[in-house]
């Protein structure tokens, strides 16, 4: 079985400032990390090799040279390989384009990695808030997807999926080949053992740019290809006109909120 | 084929054969968007027997109800849905889709966008029609909150737009004559790839779906353990509320991730929010800052919390819950 596992290096969103769409993170950022939606698709690859370990994973992502750490976790943990797409013609890029680009990518990687069975992404990215990549990849590649993935299982020519639902954990079966966006689950991912570390430091990361995609439409690549414009972008605003509540019994504070809250009709 | 229009859509999603309240918020910002470009406020029904929200819909403020209702939309597929919806807007043209940001259109949305070639603004707090570029200026949180994105789409249509559920209140109900269309769409069978096998129902859920709920009431490590959600439930529950919780009571395993509010959880705005035991990192706030009132109940008084709480309580929420939930339910009685 031929796993793609497409991931995104993200800005640490505690620590650091926002820089722009950040498919093109600024170089010397102060930190950024692996999205930590795709280190759950990355376990969940991980235990499908487990499971099998004829299974080959193949990772990519789309980004600048400092989206390399995130295919090196990649290789630590269970990749077999990792392509990273950077080239200045893909800056800019919205959801869309981030996904036909990918999508021609992944056609491409086919010839070389053999067809793939599972494309698996985090659901979304924690700089963006969005969630679009991995429905937006199933329909450029014309392939069913499942979203809100906890756990993959191999059955026959299917994939039986649990996915997260308000109502509940919904099992579904898609047919392969497939996308599935995985979620944060229960699932206690593992570390990489230490001698794998060290060789993911050293692997090659094959680096793809537009010339190396013979199939790619340059006009649905970045800034030109993006449907969404970033008009601005501003800092959330704070609050104002905190009550604080401390009495010198709890009980007293809890019929003390309560009152503040009848008398402004919050209740 | 018609024309480009400047109708605004606005998908509503059905469960049980009625709409769904998120869906009927997003009529609120399309009302105003189609008074202002002059075109009519569309209503989109998808489901199975859904005469109550086409009902619902027609005195919602509309002027005309676009409706497709057969079996294979009675529960939600990826496949029949974008299909569906994919169709009509071919079909009829409109300028902008608005659907509310539930679990269903965030599957849904982004196919769609990458199915019609054109721009997608999810989970969006704020939408007015900005005469400056001439068209939707969409705001959105990103960067787990902490920042709001203006985005717009120039040139291709419809332009699309979730809205985070509790951001406007749904139209009042009043009696009005709309246009209805109804749409004979069937979607074969071999066309829907996935198949639902079984729901695996969460203790929890059922109850009140905690981006629909008005009121949350969710608990932290502060919490102590699993047990330690009681009298976080009892609150939720005399108050008709959902329950939610921290990244850190999720990992900990005292409750599932479907409750957890942050950054890798859900991101709600309820109109109240009651924070216990919860200290306020960053990437819960991220998921809960949009609340219209937070109350946090914590025993340090340091903790990040207080300074995005509306009210802050300094003290034992094992003492302040019972009390609190016993005074309103006297006054409920």
């Amino acid at each position: 079985m031929n796993v793609l596992l497409c991931v995104k290096q993200v800005p640490d969103t505690a620590r650091t400032g926002y820089c722009g769409r950040t498919e093109t993170l600024p170089a010397g950022s102060a930190s950024s990390a692996l999205n930590p939606m795709d280190k759950y698709a990355l376990e969940i690859a991980a235990r499908l090799k487990d499971a099998d370990p004829e299974v080959k994973v193949t990772a990519l992502t789309l980004g600048s040279k400092l989206a390399e750490q995130a295919l090196r976790d990649c290789l630590a943990l269970t990749a077999d390989s990792a392509y990273l797409l950077c080239d200045p013609l893909f800056e800019d890029s919205d959801s869309l384009a981030t996904s036909y680009t990918l999508s021609v990518a992944i056609k491409a990687l086919a010839h070389k990695e053999g067809p793939f069975d599972l494309i698996l992404c985090g659901r979304q990215a924690a700089d963006s808030d969005e969630g679009h990549v991995g429905p937006q990849l199933a329909e450029w590649l014309g392939l069913p997807q499942v979203t809100c993935g906890l756990a993959v299982e191999r059955e026959g020519a299917s994939f039986k999926v649990h996915r997260e639902t308000q109502a509940g954990t919904q099992v579904v079966t898609v047919p392969t080949p497939c996308v599935v966006t995985v979620t944060k689950s229960a699932l206690e991912c593992r570390y990489p053992d230490i001698l794998r570390m060290m060789e993911s430091n050293r692997a090659e990361i094959f680096i793809l740019r537009a010339s190396d995609l013979s199939d790619l439409d340059l006009t649905q690549v970045g800034r030109k290809g993006a449907s969404t414009h970033i008009k601005k972008i501003v800092p959330s605003p704070k609050k104002t006109g905190r009550i604080r509540i401390e009495e010198e019994s709890d009980e007293n504070s809890a019929r003390k909120l309560y009152q503040l809250l009848n008398a402004a009709a919050i209740l | 084929m018609e024309s480009r229009s400047n109708d605004i859509w606005v998908f509503i999603e059905t469960s049980g054969g009625a709409a769904e309240k998120a869906a009927l918020e997003a009529l609120t910002p399309g009302r105003a968007l189609a008074d202002r470009l002059g075109g009519r406020l569309t209503a989109v029904v998808l489901g199975c027997e859904v005469d109550a929200a086409v009902r619902t819909a027609g005195m919602s403020g509309v002027e005309r109800i676009i409706v497709a209702d057969a079996p294979e939309f009675r529960l939600y597929t990826t496949d029949a849905y974008v299909d569906a919806l994919a169709y009509l807007v071919r079909k009829h043209q409109p300028d902008v889709l608005l659907m509310g940001a539930t679990e269903n259109s965030r599957d849904l949305a982004p196919r769609l966008s990458a199915r019609l070639r054109t721009g997608l603004a999810s989970d969006c707090t704020g939408l007015e029609f900005d005469p400056e570029i001439g068209c939707v200026a969409w705001t959105r949180p990103i960067f787990g909150g902490q920042l709001l994105e203006t985005l717009f789409c120039p040139t291709q249509r419809p332009q699309i737009g979730t809205v985070r559920p509790g951001i406007f209140h749904r139209p009042p109900l009043i009696a009005h004559e709309a246009e209805i269309i109804r749409e004979n769409i069937r979607v074969s069978p071999g066309d829907i790839h996935t198949r639902i096998l079984e729901l695996l129902a969460d203790p929890d859920s059922g109850k009140v779906e905690l981006e629909e709920a008005d009121i949350v009431v969710s608990g932290g490590l502060g919490l102590g353990g699993p047990e330690g959600f009681a009298p976080v439930r009892a609150l939720a529950q005399v108050l008709g509320g959902a329950v939610g919780a921290s990244r850190g009571a999720v990992d900990a395993g005292w409750i599932s991730h479907a409750h957890q509010i942050g950054q890798t959880g859900k991101k709600i705005s309820p109109k109240l929010y009651i924070a216990c035991g919860i200290s306020g990192a960053n990437q819960h706030v991220a998921g809960m800052r949009g609340a219209k009132y937070i109350i946090a109940i914590n025993k340090n008084p340091l903790a990040p919390i207080f300074d995005i709480a509306d009210y802050g309580v300094v003290g034992d929420l094992f003492k302040v819950l019972p009390v609190l939930t016993e005074e309103i339910r006297k006054a409920r009685m």
